[in-house]
């Protein structure tokens, strides 16, 4: 209630400073309601775009709806959309392209002709006729051919009649429309009327209605049969067509506009154009739309033997095939250009050659030749192309001389048409143009005559069907504007995507050829006028329509909001800009993921599905991932033998990327990879992990490496260089160098790249728009002994967004991040939190049980599988049981009411909701009981979904059995539910830091900073620890004037009290109520304290190894400093790494010691480059961008010999200085070398912490570092509840990383700080102490010290429990011999009951 | 006994971890006979032997604690 998450979010900017920010943020919809969305994944089910899944990296698909995966916040669903895809764009109409393919693809033919009849009344005619401007813009034009959009469309009106669809119309108005022309522009405009609730009448002047798809179109192209039946279309909306009824004498427009309000004038151009040239007025001269005209009107005309027609549109094309079809011998189409420039149909191009149809291209006509007034011959003269003109268009010239004649009989010319104006002469004020159109405005397509309006051909001149549909819905608009007297203009701009964000085309999307249109066969064609192109049949159209990009993500088909039952879904939602106040701001973007396809030519990650990235390998591993957990590899679903790892894919390379840095997590993820593969994997999987070094530096990650070598993972110190893929086996050929030179070449069946991070380029911009500064690298810049801040005051990071980690380490800073925001805002803590009130609750002890039972549907979740009516007739049945209702959506807002409205007026005083799981659902449905004023624990779930219909869909009758049983199970225990009440318990607020280093001190001027009363302990006698000997931080900070700074400021602070020379002796109490005793120099002292942060730090080990304490040459970390003005002379300085780290005695990395080591080396190099400094190691750990470092002090010549663990090196004493011999793994031979110095990089360890330990029971690990609750998830929690850790008392760490920690202990230490009471969950034990016989047993069973014996006067001991340290696990009931314990909420009797009931009386 | 022996199981499943893996079961639709009874416990150390013999006298024939 008190975070506000708003996804789908972009900082635009941030203004002002430190307590008073404003940040401008967008949001972009989600199309899905939160508030409504209840999961439940019936959207997804029907949504038919598939795409990639991110989540899963690609392996597997996801819908266009959906979350990204089953855990995701909000849990809610969520559209992914972008521009309008390219097709709708072209489309003049604006039909749904991807809408109605995509429902094609799922064969729902009819939810497809629902879509295409949003915005075209005749989808079968255009699914024959239209030009397609769709396809040209398709984006598979880039992978292979376009998707055959318009055969789709047909098949969707083949497959189901378009009469049939529904068509919703608004409430009839009084006013009336007549529209001249039933042609497409005026069918159009009179079905879209009709949706208006505008009744129109349509006058036709021919004597069958469809204009020039009636007459200009021949049936072996549209069937008129298509055609009626979409009229019909029309007129079923009870639009009227009066054929044979001309404009003219007998009907003026005068008349018209008497009984009419508005006129649309749509009469087409069925004028044929004159050729220009001699004769053409002679017998046997006949234009092409009166040729077509009488062929489709009376199935006949007069058809000569030999034809010429002229032309090159899609009127020459189907004169042609209409003569021959009517019985000409021979027909010859003239066209003055080429084939290229031909505006017909390709298609019908092609059919029209097949057919026998000669095409002479580069001629032009010149005279017909007559003889007898009759025609007998055309003189043509060739054409060439000429130079392209200003436009870079070229047009034909004649070529001199090359005149030519052919014999004809008839003559044909289809060189266009114009509108027939005749008709529309006597109205005054209608602007002609000079092409005999019809001038109008551009957008309402108003004539300058007020309630006129013109459309189609007559204002276009000759142009496409679905052009004319288009303004026809146009016209329909803008009449309906008229009539209300509204602007015909205002708000109709056609929207103009400059730059259309779409779906990227994959560089890998499969060829797929585009399905061929079957035909007639060429000698069925011969006299008949039947139709050629024969449509796809389903199995082909849903192939076809599988090639579609979706280029917009989601479709917009519509089926998910038929499917939510919720009413979630708004595919109307707009993006919104919202300014929001803050006081300080926290930036967890984090990172990329390197993508491997740069270095594509060594790691053959595009070419091979064989070699995967290491998050695909996670997925393909994971139970929820692609392939459920098995592991097999994408090429071939083989289980592979070998697989390879290859370590810094991406990460300290500055070659072939300028990624220098070390990306600190892939060694570890690799091993675990490796691990978990070898327990997939059946015996014998070999896993080999190719690294340069190992870096398992983290808290237990070392004896998780130790033990993956024991599980027989195997490592190769080798980068490899060449991967070559074996084409027959899909294998993956090796080829490395091993340490001793040897190379050597090995298959593998996989190959899984350990990429690394990469800064995100979003994070970059929106950081340079923040005006935060970045570091080399990219990740935002911190100080080390400021690891949360920013460069910009106010502003902070967390997690890999500052650079790589793990994800303990990006918690902690995540805490940290809080608490320096908090900081900032003290001031105004708790004035924002909102809490809920609720009524006052009623008490309902001694009432008999009167249950309610909820069954939820989850909207087919349970409904579709369980019988939910039956179980809630079954419900009645049980005893107690007074009321049962079923829900659709029981979880849902308005049924919470309902049921609280239920509660009430039942007097219902126990529930029981039949739904989900009590693990996400209970704490919902608990509010719900409060809402009603019932104690939230007399509610009790059946879980008869994620363990019921989920789990045995296929058995419908024994789920609703089960779901009974579970129901039946429910209510006995709810009937015995007891009220409890929650305990709260009052919190102190001062707090106790143990340890005053560098972590302590950070904590505790973090608390006294935020008005906590602190008291901070320390050992010794005075303040810094292990700090003090440090000089630098490894960035070059100055850690002696940082501490003696903290100091001072932890000295003076009012709010903070420092004891010195003190310890912790013993400790009772728990959260918020602490008391400790603190021995402050040889005295007692109480303190009372909420919390304690513990820091008591850590410190270098002794060691007897190397000649330390025997030689004065020899030292140990910072003392080799002054060593170095002890010996000045000294010119040769060994280090020697992990002595007692990472042996046996100690088998972890003390993680601070390469880098310390490295940056001594450069110290000394830099004072004298000459000196020789060698550092001997078992691997270079300087992870992170500490690597810059390490590659630093190799370029400086700093000598690195690696040893391993049992071949350490040897040290003697010579007479000037010291020798040291190590066996060099690439010499492979024993190297000597005289040292004068030699400093040893000994085993971080914890300080002494026992006392601490035992008085707060912190469990530490075998090496004595005190462990925190969950190693991941809460790195700085301790197991008790209130103690929290920081420092190297957690495990060894650089100081960056002890002032990160030491800032999230704070944070986490004023969650229960800054409340004045603290809640205990009344699920505890309690114990009946009649029957207590103070056996003891329940103590010594509890494992968090909450139940205990209490001395009571005469009755020996009895057990008491401490509510607030009991978790409610009920070991101490099941121990007590005497059954004296029961568990609130989990009773003896209830559990009993819900046994007994779950096998039902028979 | 014309039908299939299907035992019918009652099963005691720890609030944190076995009944929140029977959830995930469901989410991942993975298929099991519907012959289990589910009790939640707060902890499989609340199962108390007595309610496993209490579970056989009902006419339970197995009973599983899972934690």
């Amino acid at each position: 209630m008190n975070i506000e998450l708003l996804t789908n979010t972009q900082v635009q900017s941030i203004d002002g400073d430190p307590g008073h920010f404003k940040a401008k943020v967008r949001q972009l919809p989600r199309y899905v309601d939160i508030s409504k969305c209840t999961s439940c994944g019936d959207c997804e089910k029907v949504c038919p775009v598939d795409l990639k899944s991110e989540y899963d990296e690609g392996l597997a698909t996801r819908k266009a709806i959906g979350r990204k995966y089953t855990q995701a916040i909000p849990g809610t669903y969520n559209i992914q959309k972008s521009d309008p895809a390219p097709c709708l764009l072209a489309c003049p109409a604006g039909l749904n392209v991807q809408g109605y393919v995509q429902m094609v693809k799922m064969g729902k033919y009819q939810r497809a002709l629902e879509i295409i009849m949003e915005d075209l009344p005749l989808p079968g005619v255009l699914g024959r006729v239209c030009p397609h401007g769709c396809e040209d813009a398709c984006r598979r034009c880039s992978v292979d051919e376009p998707v055959a959009i318009r055969d789709l469309k047909r098949l969707a009106a083949d497959m189901y009649d378009p009469r049939d669809i529904v068509i919703e119309c608004l409430p009839q108005r009084e006013e009336t429309v007549a529209i001249v022309g039933s042609g497409p522009a005026g069918l159009s405009a009179a079905f879209f009327l009709a949706k208006k609730g505008i009744k129109s009448t349509i006058y036709e002047a021919l004597p069958q209605a469809g204009g020039m798809l009636r007459v200009g179109i021949p049936d072996h192209r549209l069937p008129p049969e298509i055609l009626d039946k979409e009229i019909q279309v029309v007129t079923n909306l009870g639009v009227e067509i009066k054929t044979n009824t001309p404009l003219g004498a007998d009907l003026s427009i005068d008349d018209l506009m008497k009984d009419y309000k508005s006129v649309f004038l749509a009469i087409g151009a069925h004028k044929g154009i004159d050729m220009g040239i001699p004769g053409e007025k002679v017998n046997g001269v006949v234009q092409g739309v009166k040729f077509l005209k009488e062929v489709n009107l009376t199935g006949k005309t007069k058809v000569g033997k030999k034809v010429a027609i002229v032309g090159g549109g899609n009127v020459a094309i189907d004169v042609s095939r209409a003569a021959i079809r009517m019985g000409a011998d021979e027909v010859t189409i003239v066209y003055r250009r080429t084939i290229k420039e031909m505006p017909a149909f390709e298609e019908e191009i092609k059919a029209a050659q097949d057919e026998g149809i000669k095409i002479r291209f580069l001629a032009a006509p010149q005279e017909v030749i007559a003889e007898d007034g009759k025609v007998v011959g055309l003189r043509c003269i060739a054409m060439e192309m000429g130079e392209a003109d200003s436009s870079g268009r070229r047009s034909p010239i004649p070529v001199p001389g090359s005149e030519f004649e052919i014999e004809i009989d008839q003559l044909i010319p289809a060189i266009g048409q114009r509108p027939d104006l005749s008709s529309l002469e006597n109205i005054t004020g209608l602007e002609i143009s000079r092409w005999s159109t019809v001038e109008t405005n551009d957008i309402s397509f108003a004539t300058d005559v007020e309630g006129i309006f013109a459309g189609g051909d007559l204002q276009t001149g000759p142009w496409t069907v679905i052009g004319a549909v288009a303004q026809g819905k146009e016209v329909a608009e803008s009449i309906e504007r008229f009539f209300d007297g509204t602007d015909m203009v205002v708000g109709r701009d056609p929207i103009r995507y400059d730059d259309p964000q779409y779906r990227p085309v994959e560089s890998d999307e499969p060829l797929m050829a585009r399905e061929a249109m079957p035909e007639l066969p060429i000698e069925q064609r011969q006299g008949s006028f039947k139709e050629v192109e024969l449509g796809y049949n389903e199995e082909s159209g849903k192939k076809e329509a599988s090639r579609c990009l979706n280029c917009s993500f989601c479709c917009e088909c519509g089926e998910c909001v038929t499917a939510c039952l919720a009413g979630a879904i708004d595919h109307d939602e707009v993006v919104q800009e919202k300014e929001i106040e803050i006081g300080a701001v926290i930036l967890t973007t984090g990172t990329d993921v390197f993508e491997p396809d740069k270095l594509d030519e060594f790691y053959l990650y595009n070419q091979s599905p064989n070699v995967l990235t290491s998050l695909e390998f996670e997925r393909i591993l994971s139970a929820t991932g692609p392939t459920e957990g098995h592991l097999t590899r994408p090429g071939d679903d083989k289980e592979p033998e070998k697989i390879a790892w290859l370590q810094c894919v991406g990460s300290r390379d500055t070659n072939n990327c300028n990624n220098g840095y070390c990306s600190s997590v892939c060694c570890m993820y690799a091993i675990k990879e490796a691990v978990i593969s070898k327990e997939h994997a059946p015996a014998g999987l070999d896993c080999a992990i190719f690294n340069m070094d190992i870096r398992t530096f983290g808290k237990d990650y070392e004896k998780y490496y130790e033990r993956s070598k024991e599980q027989g993972v195997r490592y190769v110190r080798s980068r490899v260089h060449t991967i070559t893929e074996i084409p027959e086996t899909g294998n993956l050929l090796l080829k490395y160098v091993t340490d001793t030179g040897e190379i050597v070449e090995e298959e593998f069946d996989m190959v899984v790249l350990s990429v690394g991070m990469e800064a995100s380029k979003s994070a970059i911009e929106m950081a340079k728009g923040l005006e935060i500064e970045l570091n080399d690298y990219n990740f935002v810049k911190t100080d080390e002994i400021a690891p949360v801040a920013t460069s910009r005051p106010g502003i902070y990071v967390a997690g890999v967004m500052q650079g790589p980690k793990d994800i303990p380490y990006a918690i902690m800073e995540a805490s940290a991040a809080a608490c320096s925001a908090g900081k900032d805002l003290v001031e105004v803590r708790g004035t924002l939190v909102k809490e809920k009130v609720f009524p006052t609750e009623m008490d309902v002890t001694g009432e008999e049980p009167r249950v309610g039972v909820f069954v939820c549907n989850c909207g087919i979740n349970i409904g579709g599988i369980a019988d939910v009516p039956a179980i809630t007739e079954y419900a009645k049945s049980l005893p107690n049981v007074v009321y049962s209702e079923e829900n659709l959506f029981s979880c849902s807002q308005d049924t919470q009411e309902k049921i609280a409205e239920t509660i009430k007026k039942e007097k219902l005083n126990r529930v029981v909701v039949a739904a989900c799981s009590p693990l996400t659902h209970e704490p919902l449905f608990q509010e719900t009981m409060k809402n009603a004023g019932l104690n939230p624990f007399l509610f009790d779930m059946a879980n008869i979904r994620n363990q019921c219909t989920w789990v045995h869909s296929g058995e419908k009758d024994k789920a609703t059995e089960k779901s009974k049983d579970l129901v039946r199970m429910s209510v006995a225990r709810a009937s015995l539910l007891e009220q409890l009440k929650y305990l709260s318990v009052g919190v102190s607020n001062p707090v106790l830091v143990v340890g005053g280093g560098v972590a302590g001190m950070t904590a505790a001027l973090n608390l006294a900073d935020q008005g906590f009363p602190t008291t901070l302990i320390e050992k010794s006698d005075e303040l810094g620890g292990s700090a003090r000997q440090i000089k630098k931080t490894w960035k070059g900070e100055d850690v002696q004037s940082f501490v003696g700074d903290l100091i001072a400021k932890v000295k003076k602070h009012d709010q903070l009290e420092v004891l010195t020379n003190s310890e912790v002796v013993d400790a009772h109490g728990f959260i918020g109520n602490f008391e400790t005793t603190v021995k402050v120099a040889d005295e007692d002292r109480v303190i009372e304290h909420g919390a304690v942060v513990v820091a008591t730090g850590g410190q270098a080990t002794d060691t007897e190894e190397y000649l330390y304490g025997k030689n004065p040459r020899v030292t140990r970390w910072h003392d080799l400093e002054a060593n170095l003005e002890k010996y000045p002379d000294a010119n040769s300085v060994v280090f020697i790494q992990c002595v007692g780290s990472r042996d046996d005695n100690r088998p972890y990395c003390s993680k601070i010691c390469c880098t310390a080591s490295i940056q001594q080396a450069l110290e000394i190099k830099e004072k004298n480059p000459e000196a020789n400094v060698f550092i001997l190691h078992r691997d270079i750990r300087t992870f992170g961008d500490r690597e810059s470092i390490y590659q630093e002090a190799r370029e400086k010549g700093v000598l690195f010999i690696r040893y391993e663990k049992d071949k350490k090196p040897v040290v003697t004493e010579t007479k000037d200085g010291l020798e040291v011999s190590i066996f060099d793994p690439i010499l492979q031979r024993e190297v000597v070398i005289e040292a004068d110095l030699l400093n040893l990089a000994t085993a971080i360890e914890s300080c002494d912490n026992k006392s601490v330990s035992s008085a707060y029971k912190l469990p530490v690990n075998a090496e004595n570092f005190i462990m925190e609750a969950h190693a991941k998830l809460r790195p700085v929690d301790c197991v008790t509840d209130g103690v929290f850790i920081c420092g190297m008392a957690h495990y060894p760490k650089p100081i960056g990383e002890s002032v990160a920690q030491a800032q999230a202990a704070v944070s986490r230490a004023t969650t229960v700080l800054t409340k004045q009471t603290v809640e205990v969950e009344p699920i505890v034990s309690e114990v009946n102490t009649d029957l207590c016989i103070g056996c003891g047993l329940c103590e010594a069973t509890c494992c968090f010290s909450a139940i205990n014996l209490k001395p009571v006067e005469g009755q020996g001991y009895k057990a008491e429990t401490t509510s607030a340290l009991c978790k409610g696990c009920g070991a101490c009931s099941v121990a007590c011999p005497q059954q004296a314990i029961n568990m609130k909420h989990f009773k003896h009797e209830q559990i009993i009951a819900a046994i007994r009931a779950g096998i039902a009386a028979s | 006994m014309t039908e299939k022996y299907e035992p019918k199981i009652l099963a005691f499943l720890c609030n944190w971890c076995a009944y929140a893996g029977a959830d995930l079961a469901g989410v991942s639709r993975f298929q099991y006979p519907p012959t289990l009874r589910v009790i939640r416990t707060m902890c499989s150390g609340r199962v108390d032997p007595l309610y496993v013999i209490e579970g056989f006298k009902s006419g339970y024939d197995a009973v599983f604690v899972s934690g």
